[in-house]
């Protein structure tokens, strides 16, 4: 059973309801209705076709492509491809859309209801319904600050496909929302569909939150939050703004239904305003596109091109090299990180390969602001590393020293411990005469180990390591120094 | 539905279309007279017949993904009442 996250206000406790509507700017090398293209970065207005600007007698051509991601995303979120879908316009008047209005979904979006499953940190989990995705056309991007005056605008951006993911109203913690979007990022991202960059606007989330008394069957009204664009900064957001709804009515007010805008500085959301001065965006049927019709044949064929999903990937890491849940959890996250996993532990011991990808690697890469692609030890070397560990060349201990040597060289661990000599004096003789010299060069702690000082056993130990450079079999040492100790 | 001088005002403002104050109301009357005419459609019995997106018989067409447009920034902003470094320059509009 899911443990309940609620905020208790002396005898009332009080439970979140929250949604979410999720932009995802589809991967695709032109724009949605356009032929012009849909880089990030280029300079001001490069991408921009006279499509873009609702120039007159400009007419919109769907892109086959993001139809095609669409669908792919659908399959990816467990939902309904719908055949029959259609084009509306959705009317606002605003600089970022000459048209003066924006070519999205309405009525009939091109997929219907869905899921996503989510884990929580007490190991339960729990299914987030997805309402529907529609596919629409990116705004262009209106800049403030340049001009006391004046906004400046680059349409690059417009015209770029977008698919609105909606979910259900289901998500009834912080830590839903949060464990929600890195999931869909990581299944966009698995899929292609969308790079899922929040931070370059490439995934932009708008949350609806609303509070209520446990046990409340009814929803109160609810706040939107506009353009919240990191997974942390979303769950600030509905905590805070929880918060802030539940004071209110603590102290007798009301909740009137409203758009609000996040502060990043602050963490909390801002008024913006009255849902009754929201856009009348008198949405009608877009009258240059007739509706779109998918095949069961076209939705097969792109279910056969489906990728393996993070989920299935996580069972199947559980189930072929031993893995704990949560480590298989943390190697899915993407497709990068589980290829690199698998190609470590192919023909080796996967559970440790694990162990040293999620210990020494992640904290050599975090600890030099690496990524994954920009690692200098590869997986074969890991592979490497695990097998004179499990075969006895190297003890545990030396392969830290290894790591940290493949690290800096790139050298594969069987040539590093060549090289340096670092393989494992496994030799008895040898180890029984380094233990020889050990204790004739300690002859007092002899005494004292023998007077009743038995802790003493570690340090005879530790000496006998130093003098083979750390290279002697550790548990050899112990077994013949017990003889000699007696 | 019966139009008043309001919604006649709201509609103006949505389609950013200047109505002066003494057209108010002959606009209102002008509004009514077609919303009725056009609720006679009202008297048809459309039990069970599905909404009509499209009057048009066509098929939608899809193009391939490849770019083949864009790059004519000067062009672009030929029109424009207002430019700067490469931007179209607009009123200050902050929400």
């Amino acid at each position: 059973m899911m443990s309940e996250y609620t905020i208790k206000i002396d005898k009332n406790e009080w439970e979140i309801v929250c949604g979410l509507e999720i932009h995802c700017q589809i991967i695709s090398k032109s724009k949605i209705f356009s032929a012009a293209s849909t880089q990030f970065g280029d300079e001001a207005n490069e991408n921009v076709s006279f499509v873009d600007l609702g120039m007159p007698g400009m007419l919109p051509v769907l892109n086959e492509h993001c139809v095609y991601q669409a669908v792919k995303t659908g399959l990816g979120l467990n939902a309904q491809i719908n055949k029959y879908s259609v084009f509306s316009r959705k009317n606002y008047f605003y600089p970022d859309q000459p048209n003066g209005y924006q070519i999205t979904q309405y009525e009939y979006p091109i997929v219907g209801k869905g899921f996503v499953k989510i884990g929580l940190s007490d190991g339960s989990s729990k299914e987030i319904g997805i309402t529907r995705i529609h596919i629409e056309q990116d705004a262009a991007k209106s800049i403030h600050d340049l001009n006391p005056k004046k906004s400046y605008i680059d349409f690059n951006r417009a015209g770029v496909g977008l698919m609105e993911i909606v979910t259900e109203p289901d998500f009834s913690s912080p830590e839903e929302a949060g464990a929600f979007l890195k999931k869909l990022r990581s299944i966009v991202r698995y899929l292609g569909t969308c790079d899922g960059n929040m931070d370059e606007g490439s995934m932009r989330c708008d949350a609806s939150i609303s509070v209520r008394l446990k046990g409340e069957k009814t929803l109160r009204e609810r706040a939107e939050i506009k353009n919240v664009n990191s997974v942390k900064f979303v769950m600030q957001a509905i905590e805070n703004e929880a918060k802030r709804q539940i004071e209110i009515y603590e102290q007798g007010g009301i909740i009137e239904q409203q758009t609000r805008h996040f502060d990043p500085q602050t963490g909390t959301t801002k008024f913006m305003r009255k849902k009754e001065y929201a856009n009348d965006y008198r949405y009608f049927p877009e009258p240059d596109l007739p509706p779109l019709y998918l095949t069961d044949e076209y939705i097969e064929k792109v279910k056969s091109e489906m990728v393996e999903l993070p989920d299935a990937k996580k069972e199947r890491f559980i189930k072929d090299y031993g893995l704990t849940a949560y480590d298989a959890d943390v190697l899915t996250e993407s497709v990068e990180l589980a290829d690199f996993f698998e190609k470590a532990a192919k023909g080796h011991d996967g559970k440790k390969v694990a162990n040293w990808i999620l210990g020494d690697l992640f904290a050599n890469l975090n600890a030099n602001k690496l990524t994954l692609d920009k690692s200098p030890v590869a997986p074969q070397m890991i592979g490497d590393l695990v097998d004179l560990i499990s075969k006895g060349v190297i003890s545990g201990k030396i392969a830290k020293d290894v790591f940290a040597t493949m690290w800096q060289t790139k050298q594969m661990p069987t040539q590093i411990v060549e090289e340096k000599g670092l393989k494992q004096v496994s030799d008895s003789g040898a180890i029984e005469s380094m233990i020889d010299s050990v204790l004739a060069a300690n002859p007092e702690n002899i005494a004292a180990y023998k007077a009743g000082k038995t802790n003493l056993f570690g340090f005879f130990v530790g000496q006998v390591m130093k003098q083979s450079k750390g290279a002697a079999n550790p548990q050899m040492v112990g077994e013949i120094l017990k003889k000699k100790l007696g | 539905m019966a139009i008043n001088n309001e919604m006649v005002k709201q509609v103006a403002f949505l389609a950013r279309l200047k109505i002066d104050e003494d057209k108010t109301e002959s606009t209102k009357d002008e509004f009514n007279a077609i919303l009725n005419w056009i609720e006679q459609l009202q008297e048809v019995n459309t039990e069970g017949v599905e909404p009509l997106f499209s009057v048009r018989d066509s098929k939608l067409s899809l193009r391939q993904d490849e770019v083949t447009d864009g790059n004519i920034k000067q062009d672009v902003l030929k029109n424009a009442p207002m430019q700067e470094f490469g931007y179209f320059a607009v009123p200050k509009v902050v929400e």
